[in-house]
């Protein structure tokens, strides 16, 4: 893979997270925090409602990373959780988008600056990646 | 309830060691949308964010150590650095240290680090992660 330039800006990807997915993921990381399926607890503790494992997200923006650069190595990945993406109790679910633009290529080092929203608002704080390109 | 200063740079136990199975592999590429063929190929990447299975197992040990609920942990940032990429029948363990903590507005912010070694003691992949404690009155 080659020919990455610092501030390409790459193609966006639309995801889709219904409360199925909280729970097939739930199910496959271990994660069962029960902020992610009941509504009861959620709002309990003080949430808006269930909300989507932030992990679950940080997977969507490396699945889109893996769709870019086809499967390279992630040597790094990293963001801050800043706005829960609250998962309706319907068949709809909420998109979340992921968008990246070349921050800097260094050798064969490729850092992908990510824009992670859902409904126009961000909801990942300075999700990057770097790739061995 | 608030958790004591006396945390930061306390180690736990290291998790149980944990094979990774092409399966579970599978089942956490399917979980995430990701393309994932088994080692066989032709896509035989372990999906970036699966070292997480160790982490988050890693953090159950550490909430029921210091008796943490974990519904009132949310989890506020995480970052991975590889050393290599994680790969089919790896046997890992991983091991947190808690990092840091302060005190904002009733909740605890606890910085957790989690190195994951395989079978040979090499490092993997370190797995460094915030988690919100949210307090009694947040």
């Amino acid at each position: 893979m080659s020919g990455w330039e610092a501030g390409a800006q790459l193609p966006a990807h639309t995801y889709t997270i219904t409360r199925a997915d909280l729970v097939r993921y739930a199910g496959a990381s271990g994660d069962f925090n029960p902020i992610h399926w009941s509504d009861r607890v959620a709002a309990a503790v003080g949430l808006p409602g269930v909300i989507a494992h932030g992990m679950l997200t940080q997977a969507l923006a490396a699945r889109a990373v893996a769709d870019w650069t086809d499967h390279a190595e992630v040597l790094e990945l990293g963001a801050k959780f800043t706005s829960p993406v609250q998962v309706p109790d319907d068949d709809t679910g909420v998109e979340v988008t992921v968008a990246a633009t070349v921050q800097k290529v260094d050798g064969d080092r490729v850092t992908l600056a990510l824009e992670v929203t859902s409904g126009g608002a961000k909801v990942l704080g300075r999700p990057t990646a770097v790739v061995r390109a | 309830m608030s958790l004591g200063p006396d945390l930061v740079g306390r180690s736990y136990p290291p998790t149980a060691p944990y094979r990774v199975s092409a399966e579970k592999v599978r089942e956490f590429a399917t979980a995430v949308g990701t393309a994932y063929d088994g080692p066989a190929g032709p896509v035989t990447q372990v999906p970036a964010t699966f070292p997480i299975v160790l982490a988050f197992a890693a953090m159950n040990d550490f909430l029921a150590a210091e008796q943490v609920e974990l519904a009132r942990i949310v989890h506020g940032e995480q970052r991975f650095a590889y050393e290599r990429p994680v790969v089919v029948d790896d046997v890992l363990t991983a091991q947190l240290t808690i990092a840091s903590l302060r005190q904002i507005g009733g909740n605890d912010i606890i910085g957790t680090r989690s190195e994951i070694h395989d079978a040979d003691g090499a490092l993997v992949c370190t797995a460094a992660a915030t988690l919100v404690h949210r307090g009694a009155d947040a």
